[in-house]
């Protein structure tokens, strides 16, 4: 089958790549632009590992072809640290509250939680489960990725969070 | 997974559209969100030689009033549905219900034009747009034509649209001001289709019901419109033995399959669970 020609903006980069039509974005991001931060974990739209922000909005990158992206802005969990090289508050949230362990859904949790912070930055604990259901983790048990959101809507508002890890 | 080939196309606009979808006949899909399709393609039990994809058809997008009826656009997503304050304001259970579709990824894509069109029997918006007396705007090669909701599902992924034909818009006249309002659905977890679940809209007047309107979800092939129950309950004051009639009129159009999410008396009888919960909860905001 015939290749695309796509271009679209990853993590800040413009990138121009030829696909074909049947790539899914995840496998476009993972083996061609060789981002390997969204994983595959259940690859049928439940599990939300895959998840990357795509024009404002949070997508599971295994349920949408690369060619559906084409002048998309993207960003992954690689575009999350800021300029100067310092974790993002979500980042150094997870890090300070044990917000994972084995550390699979990481990205995707994260890339979640940024644009949930975006719609709402200061969610309740309700709200923060609830935006974050499409993510599931099997470490956790929430509590803590529950805990590293707040922390870093506290540290993004500029306010102390001062509840400590479980 | 990885899907078959196949060739994409990106029209602009209905007509180019469906001048696709008729060129390449029983090959070509079309595609929104593609949430339904894609898993379905992963998995090959869908492989269409051609995709043409319907997201950049700006004709097919937005939520606008016309006159006594919203017209909303089929590529309008569930993510859509819940920010709109037109919606919030005149028919409320769409917002209610669209919070209880999947997860919070799969409704920023996720469009009402495919959860209605597809035909599954797990969708929740078919039996809203029954309970709602919506019309659907279907276009194919020979032009426009209207479907009622109430007419469209015939049976698990068989609806009135012909092949070549999309649906371009959903027509959905605005319950009465003050109208109450619930969609009462019992799933085992977030991002699950229903065991069960009924849509409700009703009017009260001088404490009685003046009009009652009633769908369910996934309790059959198709959608249910669930008339002899509405109609027991006009009238009424839902009171217990009223609605007690009304749940088991509700429960006898159900056929539920027996499957994972239960054996097909207990989907019958949460059928009805739902229904009175649903009644309840529209009394109480009706006249707000």
């Amino acid at each position: 089958m015939a290749k695309s020609q796509v271009s679209m903006t990853v993590n800040g980069k413009n990138v121009e790549e030829l696909v074909e039509p049947r790539t899914l974005l995840i496998h476009f991001l993972r083996e061609q632009l060789r981002l390997t931060g969204p994983h595959i974990g259940c690859d049928t739209s439940h599990c939300g590992a895959c998840t990357v922000d795509l024009d404002g909005k949070s997508v599971k990158s295994c349920t949408m072809f690369a060619v559906q992206a084409n002048g998309a802005d993207i960003r992954t969990i690689e575009g999350m640290a800021n300029a100067d090289g310092t974790l993002h508050a979500l980042q150094e949230g997870f890090r300070e509250m044990h917000g994972l362990q084995c550390g699979f859904c990481t990205p995707g949790m994260i890339v979640r939680a940024y644009r949930l912070l975006q719609e709402n930055s200061n969610p309740t604990e309700e709200e923060i489960r609830f935006g974050i259901s499409g993510n599931l983790c099997r470490c956790t048990g929430y509590q803590n990725i529950v805990k590293a959101i707040q922390h870093a809507a506290a540290k993004l508002s500029g306010v102390p969070f001062r509840e400590a890890a479980e | 997974m990885i899907p078959g080939a196949f060739a994409y196309h990106r029209p602009s606009s209905v007509k180019e559209a469906v001048g696709l979808l008729s060129q390449f006949g029983d090959d070509a899909r079309a595609i929104a969100g593609g949430h339904s399709l894609i898993p379905m393609m992963k998995l090959r039990l869908a492989a269409p030689g051609h995709l043409v994809d319907i997201g950049g058809v700006a004709e097919l997008k937005g939520i606008r009033e016309d006159g006594r009826d919203i017209v909303i656009g089929a590529t309008t997503t569930q993510h859509e549905l819940i920010g709109s304050d037109l919606l919030a304001k005149k028919i409320p259970i769409l917002r209610e219900t669209s919070l209880l579709i999947a997860d919070p990824q799969v409704r920023y894509v996720g469009t009402l034009g495919g959860n209605v069109a597809n035909g599954d029997p797990g969708n929740d918006m078919p039996a809203v747009m029954m309970c709602l007396n919506a019309t659907y705007h279907a276009t194919g090669k020979s032009g426009e034509r209207r479907i009622a909701a109430r007419e469209f599902y015939q049976g698990a992924y068989f609806t009135a649209l012909e092949p070549g034909e999309i649906v371009t818009a959903i027509r959905i006249p605005v319950p009465a001001a003050g109208h109450g309002h619930a969609y009462e659905k019992l799933k085992r977890k977030i991002g699950d289709y229903a065991t069960a679940a009924a849509a409700v809209v009703l009017t009260t007047s001088g404490g009685k019901v003046a009009s009652c309107s009633i769908g369910l979800t996934n309790v059959a092939e198709t959608p249910l419109w669930a008339e002899e129950a509405a109609r027991i309950l006009t009238g009424s004051t839902l009171d217990a033995a009223s609605v007690k009639k009304a749940v088991a009129a509700a429960e006898a159009i159900t056929s539920p399959a027996s499957d994972a999410r239960g054996p097909a008396t207990y989907r019958t009888k949460m059928a009805g669970v739902m229904l009175a919960r649903a009644l309840a909860s529209a009394k109480a905001r009706a006249g707000a």
